[in-house]
Formats: C-alpha cells, sequence, structure tokens
C-alpha cells in the first residue's frame, strides 16, 4: 500500500537570477491527498510545472512510482501517468466536452471515428468516478465548476494514476469545493494519488493527508495533517506568527457617500453583466461584494469608477448626481472624492515598465507640487515617493526601480499608497490581495480598517470569502449581475454567502 | 439576357480561381493561429516560377509543381519567423510580400529581359479547358444542359481543383482529427500543449497546406489565365481573398460565397450594361474609376461589419510560448 508514488530529490529552477526553486524534495505516498501550501510566488506552480514537462529543472531527479524517470514535456507526464488539473483551465471554449477530452489522443484520420471510440470509455469513466457532465456540451455554455470536471476526466482519460490540482478552488462557491472535494476523496478511494495546491489553510486541513509547506522556493516542513493545525501551517507559510483574524471595532456608520441606483450594464458583446443593482455606501462602514469572479462585480465597478460610461440608472457620489447623459470619466470621480485601487494592478493599477515614482504619482501628475514651470519636479516626486514607501512599508524602498521588480505584494501597495494618500472621500478597492503573500495581507487589511475608522466610505469587491468576512460590515452578494441578497457581517456565515453565491435566494434555500 | 447572365457567371467563377485557392489556403493557416498577409506574396511568387517553369519545361504541369515548391517555401519562412522565432506574424507577412514583389522582377528581368515579363507560354505549356462528357451533346437542353455547358464544363484542370480545395478544406477543418487539433492550436495552445500535442508542429503542418495553396493560386494567374508572368500581376487579390477569408468568418463555404460576390463584381464591372445602367448615376467620368473600385469598397463595407461580427481563433497572431 505505502509504495511512493512521486519523488523530487533536490530539484533546483532558476528564471534568470530569480531562484523559483531551490533544492526543493518531495515524497508523496500512493493512494494519498497531498497538500502543498506556500504563499504565492513560494514555488508551488513552478515546481508541478516541472513535474508535469511545463518547465525543465536546473537540477535534480524525478522518481515516478519509484522508477527514475525523465519527464520533458506534458507527453512524457501523461506517459508517467501524471495528469493536471490547471489553475486556468486547458480547454477550447469552442469545443464540446468529447472533442477536448479527445483532443491529442485521436486515433485514425477521420474525427468521427475518434470521437464515437472515445464516448463509450468517457461515458464509464464519468459514472465510475461520478463525474457527471453531458458529453456534447460546448465548453463556454457550462459553469467553471463542471469544466473543472472535464479537465480531471480529461487526465484520468488519459490514464493519470496522479492528479494535480493547481489552487483548484479558485473559481468555485464554497459549495462547489465542497463537491470537489468529494470528488477527490472518491479518487483516493479507487487508488489515486492526489497532489493539492492550494494557499488556502483551510482546504489543507479540510481534505488532504500529509500536508508540505513551501516558502519562497524552498520545502521547508512536512507534516501529517492529522498532527498539526493550521497556526502552525500559517507560521511556517510566512516565517513569523500571523494574525489570522484581524480585530476591528463596530462600524459608525454616517451619511450616505455612494449611492447606486438600478444601474445596468451590457459590454461590447451585447452580454447583459449587471442587471438592475442598487445599494448605498455610508461613510464610516465598509460594504463587501462577494461572488464568484465573473458575475459582473468587475463590470460594476467600472461603471461606479468611471471607467465605462454608465449607461442606465444613477450614480450620487458625495452629492454629486452622475447620469448617463453626463459623461463622466475616472477623472472627474476622482475630482468628486472617489479613489480607486483596481482589481487588475498590472493591467490597470500600474504602467509596469515604468519606475517606482513615476507610479505613485500616475494620475495626480499635474499636481502643481510635482511641477515646475515646465518640467516635472523630479526631486518632489523623488521625496514624496520615498517618504510614501516608508510610510506603506514597501520593500525594496528605491524609487528608481521598475515596478514590474515590485513583488505582487508590493506593487499592491504602492497602489494603495497612491491612492489613500488623496484623502478620498469613498474608496473602491478590488481584489485587495489577490496574489499578495500573507504578511502584505495583513498590512493592507489593517490600511482599510483605518480607513474606515477616520470615516471614510468602503465599497470592498473581492472573491477572496475570508477577506469579504473579515473586512466588510455589510456584504452584497452578486450572481449572474443581480445583488442576490445582503448580509450584516456579524450574521453572516460561511454556507447563507455561499448559497447566495450560487445564485439560491433565501426564500429558496 | 439568359446567355448573357451565364456568361457573367461564367467568368465569375474564372475570376474567382484565385480567390478561393488562396482564401482556403488563407483558413488552414488562420485557423492554426498564424495570422497570413502573406497570400499576395505567395500569389505573385507562384505566378512567377509557375510562368518560368512551364516556359523551361513546356509543361504546365512542372509549372504547377514549381509554384507549389515556392509557397511552401515562402510559407516555411514565415514559419520560421513567426512561429520557431516567434517574431511578429504581420511583419513577417509584409517582408514576404515586399520580398516576393521585388524578387519577381529582378529574376524575370535576368533571365528574359522582357521588362519583368516571362515568354508568352504556347498552348501545351498552359492549362487548357477541358470539354466535360456529353457537353457537346446537352448543349441545346434547356436550362440545365446549358449551365452544364456553359458553367460547369469547359475550364481547365486548376478551376475544377480550386472547387474541389473547398470541400476538401471543410473535410479536413472539421471532420479530421487533424482539424480537430489544428482548431485548438488556434483557439487555446496551452491546452493543446498540454495534452502533449506540439503547437508549432501543428502550426508547420497548416502552413505546408497553406503554402501549397497559396502557391497554386499564382499559378493559376500566370498559367491559366494568362499566358505569361508580368510585373505586380496578383494585384492586391492576395489581400481581397484574405478579406473573404474573414468576411466568411474562417468557414470554407462562407470563404468561397464571399470570393464569389468579389469576383461577380469584378465581372461585371466591365460590361457595358452596366455602364449604361449607371450612368445616369454618377458622373461618367467617376464611372469607371468607381466601377473599379467596387470589389474594394464593397470589402471595406463587409469588413465593416455589414456581415455582422465576425469572431476569429483567439489566439491568432500569438506566437506560442510556455514562459508567458
Amino acid at each position: 500500500m505505502s509504495t511512493t508514488a512521486i519523488e523530487l530529490t533536490d530539484i533546483n529552477k532558476n528564471f534568470g537570477s530569480v531562484c523559483a526553486n531551490k533544492d526543493v524534495s518531495l515524497k508523496v505516498k500512493s493512494g494519498t491527498i497531498h497538500g502543498i501550501i506556500g504563499e504565492n510566488g513560494a514555488g508551488k506552480s513552478t515546481l508541478m510545472s516541472i513535474l508535469y514537462g511545463f518547465y525543465q529543472a536546473d537540477s535534480g531527479e524525478i522518481s515516478v512510482k519509484e522508477n527514475k524517470t525523465v519527464i520533458r514535456s506534458a507527453h512524457d507526464a501523461i506517459a508517467a501517468g501524471i495528469g493536471m488539473v490547471h489553475q486556468h483551465f486547458m480547454l477550447v471554449d469552442t469545443f464540446t466536452v468529447l472533442e477536448n477530452v479527445v483532443l491529442g489522443t485521436e486515433t485514425g484520420f477521420s474525427l468521427q471515428e475518434s470521437l464515437q471510440n472515445s464516448k463509450l470509455e468517457l461515458q464509464r469513466l464519468e459514472q465510475d468516478y461520478h463525474l457527471e457532465v453531458d458529453i456534447n456540451a460546448v465548453i463556454n455554455t457550462l459553469p467553471v465548476g463542471l469544466q473543472q470536471r472535464v479537465e480531471i476526466l480529461k487526465a484520468l482519460y488519459r490514464g493519470a494514476e496522479i492528479l494535480i490540482l493547481d489552487e483548484p478552488t479558485g473559481v468555485l462557491t464554497p459549495q462547489e469545493a465542497d463537491h470537489l472535494f468529494r470528488i477527490l476523496g472518491e479518487l483516493r478511494e479507487q487508488g489515486k494519488t492526489v497532489i493539492l495546491i492550494t494557499h488556502k489553510l483551510r482546504e489543507i486541513m479540510a481534505i488532504t493527508d500529509n500536508v508540505s509547506v513551501m516558502r519562497q522556493g524552498e520545502m521547508v516542513a512536512h507534516r501529517k495533517t492529522s498532527e498539526t493545525n493550521r497556526e502552525e501551517l500559517a507560521e511556517l507559510m510566512v516565517g513569523r506568527k500571523v494574525l489570522l483574524q484581524i480585530e476591528k471595532a463596530p462600524a459608525k456608520p454616517g451619511k450616505p457617500m455612494l449611492t447606486v441606483e438600478h444601474l445596468d450594464f451590457t459590454d461590447d458583446s451585447g452580454v447583459h453583466r449587471v442587471k438592475d443593482v442598487s445599494f448605498e455606501v455610508r461613510s464610516g462602514e465598509i460594504v463587501g461584494i462577494a461572488g464568484v469572479s465573473g458575475n459582473g462585480q468587475t463590470e460594476l465597478m467600472e461603471v461606479i469608477t468611471g471607467i465605462k460610461s454608465l449607461q442606465k440608472g444613477q450614480l450620487k457620489l458625495n452629492d454629486h448626481t452622475i447620469l448617463p447623459s453626463v459623461s463622466a470619466d475616472a477623472a472627474v470621480m476622482r475630482k468628486y472624492g472617489m479613489v480607486h485601487v483596481p482589481e487588475d494592478r498590472q493591467r490597470r493599477g500600474l504602467v509596469t515598465s515604468f519606475s517606482a515614482n513615476e507610479n505613485i504619482i500616475l494620475g495626480y501628475h499635474k499636481d502643481p507640487a510635482y511641477n515646475q514651470l515646465i518640467e516635472m519636479d523630479k526631486t518632489a516626486i523623488m521625496q514624496y515617493c520615498k517618504k510614501q514607501m516608508e510610510h506603506f512599508d514597501v520593500r525594496p524602498d528605491n524609487p528608481q526601480l521598475r515596478a514590474s521588480l515590485f513583488s505582487g505584494g508590493n506593487q499592491q501597495k504602492l497602489i494603495v499608497a497612491r491612492e489613500l494618500q488623496r484623502d478620498p472621500k469613498l474608496l473602491v478597492i478590488g481584489q485587495p490581495t489577490r496574489g499578495v503573500d500573507i504578511g502584505a495581507i495583513e498590512f493592507i487589511h489593517r490600511q482599510i480598517i483605518a480607513m474606515r475608522d477616520a470615516g471614510k466610505a468602503v465599497l470592498l469587491v473581492s472573491v477572496e470569502l475570508d477577506e469579504i468576512l473579515s473586512l466588510s460590515d455589510r456584504i452584497l452578494v452578486m450572481f449572474d449581475g443581480q445583488i442576490m441578497g445582503e448580509v450584516l457581517a456579524k450574521d453572516a456565515n460561511e454556507r447563507a454567502l455561499g448559497l447566495l453565491m450560487a445564485g439560491v435566494r433565501k426564500e429558496a434555500a | 439576357m439568359w446567355t448573357d447572365v451565364l456568361l457573367i457567371l461564367d467568368a465569375t467563377l474564372r475570376i474567382s480561381v484565385p480567390f478561393v485557392l488562396a482564401a482556403m489556403g488563407g483558413i488552414f493557416a488562420e485557423r492554426s493561429g498564424v495570422i497570413d498577409f502573406g497570400l499576395e506574396g505567395k500569389m505573385l511568387g507562384g505566378a512567377f516560377v509557375a510562368a518560368t517553369v512551364a516556359h523551361w519545361t513546356q509543361s504546365a504541369w512542372w509549372g504547377l509543381l514549381g509554384a507549389i515548391g515556392i509557397g511552401i517555401i515562402f510559407s516555411m519562412m514565415h514559419g520560421y519567423a513567426s512561429v520557431s522565432k516567434r517574431g511578429n506574424q504581420v511583419v513577417s507577412c509584409v517582408a514576404i510580400n515586399i520580398f516576393a514583389m521585388g524578387l519577381t522582377v529582378v529574376l524575370a528581368n535576368a533571365w528574359f529581359h522582357m521588362g519583368g515579363k516571362t515568354p508568352q507560354l504556347p498552348r501545351e505549356a498552359r492549362f487548357m479547358s477541358i470539354d466535360l462528357p456529353f457537353a457537346e451533346e446537352l448543349r441545346n437542353f434547356p436550362i440545365i444542359g446549358e449551365i452544364y455547358y456553359e458553367l460547369i464544363s469547359g475550364h481547365n484542370a486548376l478551376v475544377y481543383i480550386a472547387f474541389i480545395a473547398v470541400p476538401f478544406t471543410a473535410w479536413v477543418v472539421f471532420k479530421s482529427s487533424f482539424g480537430l487539433r489544428l482548431r485548438a492550436t488556434g483557439e487555446n495552445p496551452l491546452a493543446v500543449d498540454t495534452t502533449g500535442i506540439s503547437v508549432n508542429k501543428t502550426r508547420y503542418q497548416a502552413l505546408i497546406l497553406n503554402g501549397i495553396l497559396g502557391g497554386m493560386s499564382g499559378a493559376y494567374l500566370s498559367t491559366a489565365h494568362l499566358a505569361f508572368f508580368v510585373k505586380d500581376m496578383s494585384a492586391g487579390k492576395g489581400y481581397i481573398a484574405l478579406a473573404a477569408m474573414i468576411v466568411g468568418k474562417w468557414r470554407p463555404y462562407p470563404a468561397m460565397f464571399a470570393c464569389l460576390l468579389f469576383s461577380f463584381l469584378f465581372a461585371i464591372k466591365d460590361k457595358p450594361e452596366i455602364f449604361d445602367l449607371l450612368k445616369g448615376i454618377f458622373p461618367v467620368k467617376l464611372l469607371n474609376s468607381f466601377l473599379d473600385m467596387s470589389p474594394y469598397i464593397l470589402t471595406i463595407i463587409f469588413l465593416a461589419g455589414f456581415v455582422g461580427r465576425a469572431v476569429a481563433p483567439k489566439a491568432i497572431g500569438q506566437p506560442f510560448s510556455k514562459e508567458k
């Protein structure tokens, strides 16, 4: 029983001067679920990409089922019985489930024949592992939970004995995640080995048999899940003690700062993204918008912040009324007292090829403080940037460094520094801690709470339920462009929110 | 009147051949995710090589083979730059087009000293009309017989090859295992890579088919439609084929119909009846220029969204790289 499914010995991998994996060793027993946990950028995904043949290790050895194996491509990995479910699904959107599964394993010249041959086998797999999906459905019509099943089926169809899942729950509701875990349990019972990569402690505790912790490219600990706890794992991940729960005083809501009335939005390709949304955010409170990503939150934020123009409904921001007939772009919104920390910091938040000091005045570059008669006042900008970097703990605190060279957490701190220093009335912040390490998460969360305590209104959009629960005073849940319900944070629990996120209204539940 | 219609349709067919061949070639390349503006260059190169080889060997078929060869050489150059070396695909195409424009004239001058023209080919070295069986006998049979005689019979081999290429392309793209990989490569190359298929190999395979069809389209110009190569012979036909392919939304049959529609405009624009019809509406001076422009204007109208949104393969123009 306790044979070794995978053994990695002293794996090293460098990308240029960045060391992604350093002397990493790992042993995974057959028929177990093995968790690999670590912060973003700890090297988990790189390690698994090496195992799946996507990258080549600079040095080190891989053994599969106690045989030394060289894996140069996905093809080799599949031949060795390794399957992978990627974080971003590797499916062709316009193909059917069957076509996606067959892709790459076709027999003969005629497609019809290949599809016919594979149909029975696929149906058998669906039954054996309780992974029911309509095999003729086109991928882009399926919800993400089902798309993930297709990915698992794809791996099983190729004869995978060892299944790697990379951050599989990022796009799922809590209920869907539970369902996935049941499937993984089923796979374990049937003798498959599962490697689960995640940064969520809850998942490790819920499902794994063993867990390995990575930090900054190194493997720092191996534990039996039953012999460890969340606090220990968090400490191992970060390398110091962390507060998992942030403390905050009760909110003291004042007058409404942002009122959204009957906002409706249809995008360029004609998809109705936001449907008749109304809510308000008062000064001194944090309103969280929860929901699985892609349910209209992004578009809602873009309309509120003036990136996309208002089509229908009205916005009231700090006593200024914005109607569809009056165009108000992001600059106008800023003038009215809104600041925005966008959810996609690399695309919307920064010009990554610019230096930190240029980024920190981006959008406020016309401020007389940074300008002389004709030229920009470089010295003033440098000093300002240096000061902000110290204040917001941006590391390294070098204003000359290009934005792309900072880690995700420090990039985010740069943006937060830029926006919060404007003394806004309203802060709109999207996915504040996506791809940010735990240490920085704590810092950013404290900044958000501090804003609220200073009497600012905060609108927080996040797909991380934990984040919504720990920061918000009121929670709105979005599903399919609509607000499914509003919950006071003190009454909220994961299950109730999960149902709303899946589109089940309270009455029905 | 009826005969006039048949004659116009007959001309439409003949004009459409290079468009159809090139558009099918374009479908293979672009479905695999490789942009192909270079059809123009392949057509021009194919026309020159076909005329030259046919002149030397006195055989149109050797000429065709030569044209296919140069088509493949050009598409492999494009592949090397844009698939293997991950260069900018549009730049690579433009380079091929300019290269073809210059090279054909230089070589034609060097070899034949006729100001960029190649020698007139005799009948034996050209693709001549083929009369299908019973064409003469059915000629006087109303409608069906006439259509058979005027429209279906009496074309050269390349016309038939072009219209066989359409169902062939449709079958390969949508009904073969290779087609599944081809389409997947154009939509989501990462997904293809993770299933263990080589993205670059699939793209090269597509480019070989693209080169064959592109070269053939050129051979038609110089060894079937006319009997010699002349400077800038393709005159933008490669671009029109590309436009037809986009109007047809990267599907073989709709692309073929788009080619036929454009060709129809080319076929009628020189008819005196059309001229008389439009004389009242447009100033006579401008009318000729306008008629000359009409296929291109139509292309612009179509591409501007008249036929609805044309959704390109998702990964088109993106060199495949694992390292993001």
